[in-house]
């Protein structure tokens, strides 16, 4: 099983400057050391919401890209959000969800999605693909073919816990949402 | 008091630039959601939490968002104001339902409805409470402060001063 760290380094690989967010916690302090782009939002706070800011995103710009690198813990704490993503029917929303079946940041305490398959709930829910992988092939091929093609898509992918040596995110909250909406608006 | 009608609520608010609106709705909202259903301009939202942080995607993406809600559910939606919109600098107008005014509503709405302006002070979101009479004042404050301060300001909304569906 791949790590979360490698798991996103390999979904950075095939993104381009499509808008990304990251949902808080490790995940957002992976993602800076991985890849530091302008065009990706780093959550510290607000958990369970990381989905709900992308598909506000994403109706915002609709020919736009977006992608959302969620974790098991925050799914679970905003799933109703699952609910507005099937049934608004964004096209142009991927939704990544790396799932270690802990609550990593806080100590590894364990989440209900080891007993709950959070991809049967997604489809359940009404988005237009939902796959479940844990190789790296996989991933590569299911993430590329979703950027491909119109969505929403939910992505599910199963990760160790291991948790990469990340520092917290350098920049101040005021100066990622500069940063990150001027890549995005222009 | 004049009631303000729907239609030219609505029409205000978009001569004031906003141009994405979400919420979670209530009665005293039905009249507004249902004239902004009609344009094709509401995106209905499950939570109050996941309304503002919709929003807040929608400014990161160029919009400038509204949430309508209950005051109820500016409970779910503190935690996303405090730790995302107050510290990340993203503004959004919150129009809120004041259920609960002096003390005239059901049980869930009085302890909501007395402190909400004291909840409002102490983590520092500017609001004003909407009338006909101020409705032009209010939304040009409602912009500045937005374009000014780029943090949430809300609209406290009582009952009877936007026209509802219901009478």
């Amino acid at each position: 099983m791949q790590s979360r760290a490698q798991a996103m380094q390999a979904l950075f690989d095939l993104l381009a400057d499509e808008p990304v967010i990251v949902c808080n916690g490790f995940p957002s302090r992976e993602a800076q050391k991985i890849r530091d782009r302008p065009g990706t939002f780093y959550m510290i706070g607000s958990m369970g919401v990381a989905a709900s800011i992308g598909l506000g995103l994403a109706l915002a710009k609709p020919d736009q890209q977006v992608v959302v690198f969620d974790g098991d813990g925050n799914v679970l704490m905003g799933m109703g959000t699952l609910a507005t993503i099937g049934a608004l029917r964004p096209k142009n929303l991927t939704h990544v969800v790396f799932d270690n079946e802990v609550y990593g940041t806080t100590g590894n305490q364990p989440s209900y999605s080891r007993v709950v398959r959070l991809d049967h709930v997604a489809k359940a829910a009404g988005y237009a693909t939902v796959e479940r992988v844990w190789e790296r092939e996989d991933i590569l091929y299911e993430f590329k073919h979703m950027l491909a093609n119109d969505g929403p898509h939910f992505l599910l992918i199963k990760v160790n816990e291991q948790i990469e040596d990340a520092d917290r995110v350098a920049l101040d909250p005021p100066e990622i949402t500069k940063r990150f909406r001027a890549a995005v608006v222009g | 008091m004049a009631v303000i009608d729907s239609d030219d609520f609505v029409k205000a608010l978009q001569d004031t630039g906003f141009d994405f609106f979400t919420g979670v709705p209530d009665t005293i909202l039905g009249g507004i959601i249902e004239v902004l259903s009609d344009r094709r301009l509401y995106t209905p939202s499950v939570r109050e939490d996941e309304a503002v942080a919709m929003a807040a995607g929608a400014f990161l993406g160029g919009k400038i968002p509204v949430v309508l809600m209950q005051n109820s559910g500016l409970g779910n939606a503190l935690n996303v104001l405090m730790s995302l919109h107050l510290i990340y600098r993203i503004p959004c107008l919150l129009i809120i339902s004041w259920r609960g005014f002096e003390g005239k509503d059901a049980p869930e709405h009085l302890v909501m409805g007395q402190t909400m302006p004291q909840l409002m002070e102490t983590i520092r979101i500017p609001y004003r409470t909407l009338s006909s009479e101020t409705l032009v004042d209010d939304l040009r404050w409602t912009a500045q402060t937005f374009m000014e301060q780029r943090i949430p300001v809300a609209l406290f909304l009582k009952k009877g001063v936007v026209k509802t569906i219901q009478p």
